[in-house]
């Protein structure tokens, strides 16, 4: 006697099971790993309705839209994956501009031979991530290449938001005696990820800041609607975020060094590898603009709220013509803080 | 060149090993080119080698130079902080 | 962090330069020469510059390994890693020096060559160790600090019988190239480039001592003083210096106590002599040909030597024309004095040897400092 359910489906094996080319190929394989991971774990209305698109109506405003590819290596790492990157970066990116994000869309291009149990993780941590921000997933897609031609599975998200009224936000909007502040310390996320890699790692665990930051924003913007920049500070750090805004409202920075937070393992393994918390990214993180006159309340926001307890004021907009950005040191002198050269690696000079 | 820091070793947990700590950072070091180092002891460490102890009391010393520089010429003000 | 934290205090920093600007004579100017890239970087880094009174001059000298590994090297670097299966183990540091053809370390990685940075040699061992059908290579450079650690990695390896692993030797000297600096035809003409003094290196200095320092400052006649890491360490060098030479005093002096002694360290040393020997000729980049400037593995250990193993013959390749690399690693001039720096030499495209490190002394005024070179003042607002 047959013990064989007659509706009987082969469920997908996600603990020894790899990707391969079926699941790219819109077939079967492909209907049923979509079905068995992704809605199972983003499970929405949208993704319910089982089209290749997402329908909804957006409130009256301005909207915007933004997007952001993810190709962190390592896949894990303390604190976070390229998962919950994923959808913190693209949340954070939406809400840099001053407004409230509404939807997410994923798309996944995986490796041939990716473990499935590592995908099962990444896509329960995406969806952790999306539901404890509040914003869906609400439609994506998925591609399969060979294997050696995709570094395990890259991830790209785009998100759409709506800017409230009278909040306008733009990397040229900063003007001399605006004050710079910083939402908290610097460097967490790319120490993370670099004592991760081969012959560099750590006994003691870095974690990853990842976080969304659109709660912390909304915040921002109630207390002070006419802030001038928002930027979050990732690949090539503080310093490169800065550097770009002074470029994009043709001004001058002065900030200083003693302001700067920075947590004393992220210094010290900084002091390790020869580099400079200034340069290395942040994934939880805002740099904020706004005139010297809204500094306090906005400050006061900030820190009133969970990621923002750190913030401080790092330093002021001024006038130069070279847009250079310079830094009094704590030891006293004066310099530059120039635009990362390359990729930040180690050194052992 | 040669970037090398000053790092307190924690535990000895192989031969020619040495666990160190740097602001709460910790790393396994060899041990090859520095003897008779002892936990508790601090140690220079440049690619993964400790090159030689550091001196607890030539570093207070070293420190109290520094603190005794100019001291004449100082102002006031700032003396005081 | 303890040790480290203490020697960047700015406060005492204010007390040292009151006392540098108080004995510093108004009657002549001093003129310094920082030998360690490490502390070019730190002058740069701390801004030490505005700490200094305007007599007071700091020259870069040539001790960047990486500024002064010559083309030619890069190159046969970059061949070994194109073999077949070889896996080539380097610092970071070199990854970014452009070499011939448009090519460098991390160009090569990207075309496929297996090149993986370590932190370490002991790390080179361990791929060596757990790649035991690959050939592995350790791309071994720096001063007198970094030898010690590849004497280590190739004793293990001749130990555990490893006959995968050898070693690319690059390792230079930094006695010889202070003499050459010395002899240079500028310095040794008087009134030319006067350089007064010399504040020694760290680090090497923990593992040479200062003894070998004591033949410059009598030869010579010019004062040393080995300065520590920090910034802190830098500046009471510097005081230090200033009052020898008021003094007429020519002797080594050692700042950084708390790791240096005359000895320095005898096990590393011996370690050292049991693997090395001098090469009679060395080329540096901006300096050209040194004698007896350089290390190569000795006969005992010739089965460890990469450029023994693979027949790697060298090919000298000029620096380009415009370039002024040698004159500003010998203190004659000085990075805006070149005509390409900041413009076609710039950190991210770097021409010439002072640019490709960021100790280099024009990619570290590039980075920390260009802001002084401008005319117009930048002004805080109202």
């Amino acid at each position: 006697m047959s013990g064989v359910l007659p509706d009987y489906v082969r469920p997908v094996d996600f603990k020894h099971g790899r990707v391969d080319m079926t699941h790219g190929s819109g077939g079967r394989a492909m209907a049923q790993l979509i079905d068995e991971l992704f809605l199972r774990a983003f499970d929405n209305e949208w993704l319910r309705a089982g089209n290749d698109s997402a329908r909804f109506a957006v409130p009256a405003g301005r909207m915007v839209i933004a997007t952001d590819s993810h190709v962190v290596s390592p896949l894990f790492f303390p604190g976070g994956d390229i998962g919950c990157l994923s959808v913190h970066g693209t949340i954070n990116d939406v809400a840099m501009s001053g407004a409230a994000p509404l939807y997410l869309a994923a798309t996944f291009v995986l490796e041939e031979g990716f473990p499935l149990s590592d995908l099962k993780r990444i896509v329960a941590s995406m969806a952790s991530a999306s539901r404890a921000a509040g914003v869906p997933v609400v439609t994506g897609d998925t591609k399969v290449v060979e294997q050696g031609k995709g570094d395990g599975v890259f991830i790209t998200t785009t998100g759409i938001g709506i800017v409230p009224e009278g909040v306008d936000i733009a990397g040229d909007h900063a003007r001399p005696g605006d004050a710079i502040i910083i939402s908290g310390t610097l460097g967490d996320h790319g120490v993370a990820i670099m004592s991760q890699r081969e012959n560099l790692s750590f006994e003691t665990a870095i974690e990853s800041d990842t976080a969304a930051l659109h709660g912390l924003v909304a915040a921002m913007v109630a207390a002070v609607p006419r802030i001038h920049c928002l930027r979050d500070p990732t690949r090539g750090g503080l310093a490169t975020t800065l550097n770009e805004i002074a470029r994009q409202s043709r001004c001058g920075m002065l900030v200083r060094e003693r302001e700067l937070p920075v947590k004393p393992q992220v210094s010290a393994a900084c002091e390790f590898l020869g580099l400079d918390p200034l340069y290395v990214a942040n994934e939880g993180k805002l740099v904020a603009i706004a005139s010297a006159g809204d500094a306090a309340p906005l400050l006061a926001a900030m820190r009133a709220h969970p990621l923002g307890r750190e913030a401080v004021i790092i330093g002021e907009v001024i006038e130069d013509p070279h847009h250079f950005v310079q830094m009094d040191t704590s030891f006293g002198g004066r310099r530059n803080v120039d635009w990362l050269t390359g990729e930040q690696l180690p050194r052992i000079c | 060149m040669c970037l090398a820091i000053p790092a307190r070793v924690v535990a000895l947990p192989e031969p020619q090993t040495a666990l160190i700590d740097v602001g709460g950072v910790r790393k396994r070091v060899s041990l090859a080119l520095v003897d008779g180092v002892l936990p508790g002891d601090y140690v220079i460490v440049h690619v993964g080698y400790a090159l030689t102890r550091l001196d607890p009391e030539e570093a207070a010393r070293t420190l109290a130079t520094f603190a005794a520089a100019g001291l004449a010429d100082v102002p006031v003000t700032e003396a005081a902080q | 962090m303890r040790y480290i934290d203490e020697f960047r205090d700015g406060a005492l920093a204010r007390r040292l330069a009151a006392a540098i600007a108080r004995e510093a004579s108004p009657a002549r100017t001093y003129h310094l020469m920082e030998f360690c890239g490490g502390h070019t970087h730190a002058l740069s880094r701390y801004g030490l510059k505005d700490l200094l009174p305007a007599n007071v001059q700091m020259i870069h000298g040539p001790g960047c390994p990486v500024c002064v590994l010559p083309i030619g090297r890069i190159d046969s670097a970059i061949a070994l890693a194109a073999r077949p299966g070889l896996i080539l183990t380097t610092y970071a540091d070199t990854m970014r020096v452009p070499a011939s053809k448009g090519l460098s370390l991390l160009k090569a990685k990207a075309r496929g060559a297996d090149i993986r940075m370590v932190y370490s040699s002991a790390d080179a061992l361990r791929i060596a160790r757990e790649n035991p059908g690959r050939e592995v290579v350790f791309f071994a450079i720096g001063f007198e600090t970094t030898t010690p650690p590849t004497a280590v990695a190739i004793t293990e390896a001749s130990a555990g019988q490893l006959s995968n692993f050898s070693v690319f030797c690059n390792h230079v000297l930094t006695p010889a190239a202070i003499a050459n600096i010395l002899e240079s035809p500028e310095v040794r003409e008087l009134g030319t480039v006067p350089l007064d003094g010399f504040i020694g290196p760290a680090h090497v200095s923990t593992v040479i001592g200062s003894q070998p320092y004591e033949y410059f400052a009598e030869e010579y006649q010019r004062p040393v003083v080995i300065a520590g890491f920090e910034p802190l360490d830098v500046m009471q060098a510097i005081l230090m210096l200033i009052r020898q030479l008021n003094e007429g005093r020519a002797e080594v002096e050692n700042e950084f106590t708390r790791a240096v002694t005359r000895e320095g360290n005898a096990k590393a040393k011996s370690l050292v002599a049991e693997v090395f020997e001098l090469r009679r000729s060395f080329e540096w980049r901006g300096l050209g040909e040194v004698p007896y400037s350089a290390l190569c593995i000795k006969e005992k250990y010739r089965a460890f030597d990469a450029e023994a193993r693979y027949g790697l013959e060298y090919c000298a390749v000029a620096d380009n024309k415009a370039c002024e690399c040698g004159a500003i690693l010998r203190g004659v001039k000085k990075p805006t004095d070149c005509k390409v720096f900041g413009t076609v030499c710039t950190p991210e495209n770097p021409i010439g040897s002072c640019m490709v490190s960021s100790e280099g002394a024009c990619a570290a005024h590039y980075t920390y400092g260009r802001f002084k070179d401008v005319p117009v003042v930048a002004r805080v607002a109202a």
